[in-house]
């Protein structure tokens, strides 16, 4: 009855190196027996790519205009992912309504109330925010700890200190205002930090397993099948280029746009020119916020998500962002967009397993090449 | 006021009677470091109920008994926030300044491996529950035991029945074509282990052979490859991601694979979250309640699911895990092994666990000389209209397998 544990272990069978180039050809094999699924792989690609593309937007921004390298951006989109997933469950809102819904709380967390009456109101109660909050917090830790019994009383005190974070100027305000124009390891360590403390949060708050939504709605289905675009995916996609364009004329066409391309240019002669460059922060970094939160919530009901996914998130809108260059909008789309095609590619032919590795490649490539550019111009890179 | 008296007296007519049963008895105290907090505690919440029902229950029947004397189990849990290195530390805790004699296991078999170096250098025996990868079971461990089947049983029943089924079909077992897609983790590579090994000796030929990343979100690629190669038999494993994964793409990208076999169906919850989408996947598990098994204290395996429910509300509306059921089963293998040491000695003990072969509510117990449990099969349910229902081994099914899926 017992059974020989003798099976294969990784790396001892001398066989497995022959199989996996043999795999690899095989693949290869199949995208030429079959020209179409090149079609599909490129479609499933974009889809993916698309909201790739989105958090590396906001992530330029932020990064752009300042100068914060926002390791939290993937904890951003599994936030917003998670919004929107808990109001689908308990308030009964509709999967899509919790696109907006995630955009908005995210950009309340992000900071959007910064420097508003209420903010400026909380800020003059100093010691009364602080006691308040103290208390809080010792209740939710104590409750989370409790378990079961304190659910709900873990729950109400959660909500409590996210209100009280809100009117305080949010995430921006607690940690970003402080690291800003810092040098480099300030805002990265700080923004680590509150990557780690955001996901281990969503972890106590909605607990460690996958979730994800079911919007219900058909697949269309092309070449006898071969082809398969879900609706719901196509919808995701619509949504994170309305979203885009709706950005894009945002920054273009609208004075606090002006506001931020200025900053982003020249803080010290923004501000010297009449700009709230402080308003203009925050006001960033709570947009850049608030877009992860919409990506995450199409997300949701496309992917699926869990509280420890961010970093997933945070290294592909890097390698993006690094690859396209700051304020080069279209090229972060562009290379969002083929991100998310070449990483379809990589694991059709090399498998699924070296999805993130083929990011990380990319990511080297396009470095190596523009320094080899850089060396022959003699330029600065700017 | 009045209804704060009431509770009040509830509660204390409760605990008398849960007490009167065994009240004079001495206690037995076993050690456990548990995940309650951290990626693992839902499942480590479950394994500590699952102690827990056991104990009370043993106690009702009238405690341990030998000598002449009883005695109730008592447990000092602490709680190894999922991490492996916080779970060896407890357990030297547990054994030197709590004193403990015996452990019970912590979940995973990653807090496992962690701890059972330290329990075999106390010469601690500790009956676990929830570990299940076999690279527990060849470092010859000496005084640890599980009762659950190891993890490369978990799907190895899917491919004899995928055999079946093509010889129904008028073929042979040696046309299956098997796709294989695991996480890269010891539990899962075990489950691609035992499906590699059962379809090697049935001349099975494996068409794709794919590692999932820990971060899942996305296996359109494979499945893109599964539409084209046509296996008859897909197997797939990474936690409960795999199988949220595995089940929403399945259905999105109508994946027509005779056969499709998964692990933590349960946990992932694929029939509330996906519905019709999840329907004729089979789906690994350890124990169901409606298989046949029987003890004296638990009465059959669907009378230990009624009980448990009544005494943890919280499960009402869902399933009792599995979970569950093999931690209560790890305690009464302990009370077994008492009895017949009739001795607190704890190398008396550990012979005794070694020599067990019980018959539980949870399936049959019987330790190999590598300490995993031999007697008890694992069972393959299908779902079928939303509903698990056991279809292998046959000598378990209740129902016919729906094959191929969808008909």
């Amino acid at each position: 009855m017992k059974r020989g544990f003798s099976g294969p272990k990784r790396g001892e069978n001398p066989g497995e190196e022959a199989d996996l180039m043999d795999q690899i050809a095989g693949n290869i094999g199949l995208l030429i027996d079959y020209p179409l699924v090149n079609f599909k792989i490129l479609i499933d690609g974009v889809m993916i790519g698309a909201l790739f593309a989105l958090a590396a937007y906001g992530l330029a921004l932020v990064w752009g205009v300042m100068n914060v390298k926002n390791l939290a951006q993937g904890d951003f989109v599994i936030g917003g992912g998670y919004v929107s997933w808990w109001l689908v469950k308990n308030v009964g809102l509709h999967p899509l309504l919790g696109v907006p819904a995630a955009f908005v709380v995210m950009a309340l967390l992000g900071g959007a109330l910064h420097g508003t009456p209420i903010h400026n109101w909380a800020r003059s109660q100093t010691k009364a925010m602080i006691w308040v909050s103290s208390i809080t917090a010792v209740v939710f830790v104590i409750a989370t700890y409790m378990g079961e019994q304190a659910g709900s009383i873990a729950g109400y005190a959660g909500l409590i200190l996210t209100i009280l974070l809100i009117i305080n100027g949010g995430i921006y305000n607690l940690v970003i205002s402080r690291v800003i124009e810092r040098d480099l390891f300030t805002s990265l360590l700080a923004t680590f930090g509150l990557a780690i403390m955001g996901a281990q949060i969503m972890n106590l708050l909605f607990g460690s397993d996958t979730q994800s939504l079911d919007l219900g709605y058909d697949t269309l289905y092309f070449a006898d099948g071969l082809i398969d675009v879900p609706i719901a995916k196509l919808i995701g996609v619509v949504m994170a280029a309305a979203l885009a364009t709706a950005v894009i004329l945002f920054m273009k066409r609208s004075r606090m746009g002006q506001a931020i391309r200025a900053t982003a240019q020249d803080a010290r002669a923004a501000r010297v020119l009449g700009i709230d460059t402080e308003k203009v922060y925050a006001f960033t970094f709570s947009l850049n916020a608030a877009i992860c939160g919409a990506a995450g919530a199409i997300i949701v009901m496309v992917w699926v998500i869990q509280p420890f996914y961010g970093i997933t998130y945070s290294v592909r809108a890097f390698v993006i962002v690094t690859a396209a260059g700051l304020g080069n909008l279209p090229g972060v789309i562009a290379a969002g967009l083929g991100i998310g095609a070449a990483e379809q590619y990589g694991s059709h032919i090399f498998g699924i397993g070296y999805q993130q590795a083929i990011a990380v490649m990319l990511l080297l490539a396009v470095l190596i090449y523009r320094l080899m550019q850089q060396k022959r111009n003699r330029q600065v890179l700017q | 006021m009045k209804l704060k008296t009431m509770t009040l007296a509830l509660g204390a007519l409760m605990a008398s009677t849960a007490m009167a049963a065994a009240a004079d008895c001495e206690s037995i105290t076993l050690g456990s470091a548990i995940s309650l907090t951290g990626k693992y505690a839902t499942n480590g919440v479950h394994a500590k109920n699952g102690y827990e029902f056991a104990i009370k229950k043993i106690s009702e029947a009238g405690g341990v008994q030998f000598g002449g004397k009883c005695y109730n189990f008592n447990v000092i849990y602490y709680d190894d926030e999922s991490k492996g290195d916080r779970g060896a530390t407890l357990a030297e805790r547990l054994i030197n300044q709590d004193k403990v004699q015996y452990m019970l296991g912590p979940y995973s078999s990653g807090l496992t491996k962690a701890i059972a170096p330290v329990t075999e250098k106390y010469g601690i025996p500790m009956v676990e529950a929830e570990g299940a990868s076999r690279s527990l079971f060849n470092k010859g461990y000496k005084y640890l035991f599980a009762v659950l089947s190891t993890s490369e049983q978990y799907l190895a029943s899917a491919v004899a029945l995928a055999g079946e089924k093509a010889v129904e079909s008028g073929k042979t077992a040696a046309d299956v074509k098997v796709a294989i897609a695991v996480e890269n983790d010891p539990f899962s590579l075990d489950i691609r282990a035992g499906v590699m090994e059962d379809a090697a000796k049935l001349g099975m030929k494996i068409v794709i052979d794919e590692k999932l990343p820990r971060d899942l979100s996305d296996m359109t690629a494979i499945l893109t490859k599964v539409k084209l190669v046509k296996p008859d038999l897909l197997v797939v494993s990474g936690h409960s991601k795999g199988a949220a994964t595995a089940v929403r793409q399945i259905g999105e990208q109508k994946i027509s694979t005779p056969m499709i076999a998964l692990t933590h169906c349960e946990a992932a919850d694929v029939t509330g979250n996906f519905g019709a989408a999840a329907n004729d996947i089979l789906c690994a598990t350890q124990w169901s309640e409606t298989l046949s098994y029987e003890d004296p204290i638990f009465g059959t395996a669907a009378n230990y699911e009624i009980e448990f429910k009544a005494a943890y509300p919280e499960y009402a509306s869902k399933k009792v895990p599995y979970q569950t059921a093999q931690a209560t089963a790890a305690v009464y293998v302990f009370k077994d092994a008492f009895e017949r040491a009739a001795s607190l000695d704890k190398e008396a003990v550990r012979d005794a666990i070694a020599a067990t072969d019980l018959k539980t509510f949870y399936g049959g117990i019987k330790f190999s000389e590598a300490g995993n449990n031999i007697a008890k099969p694992m069972v393959l349910r299908q779902i079928q209209d939303g509903a698990y229902n056991v279809v292998a081994p046959s000598a378990f099914a209740s129902h016919k397998t729906n094959w191929p899926r969808g008909n």
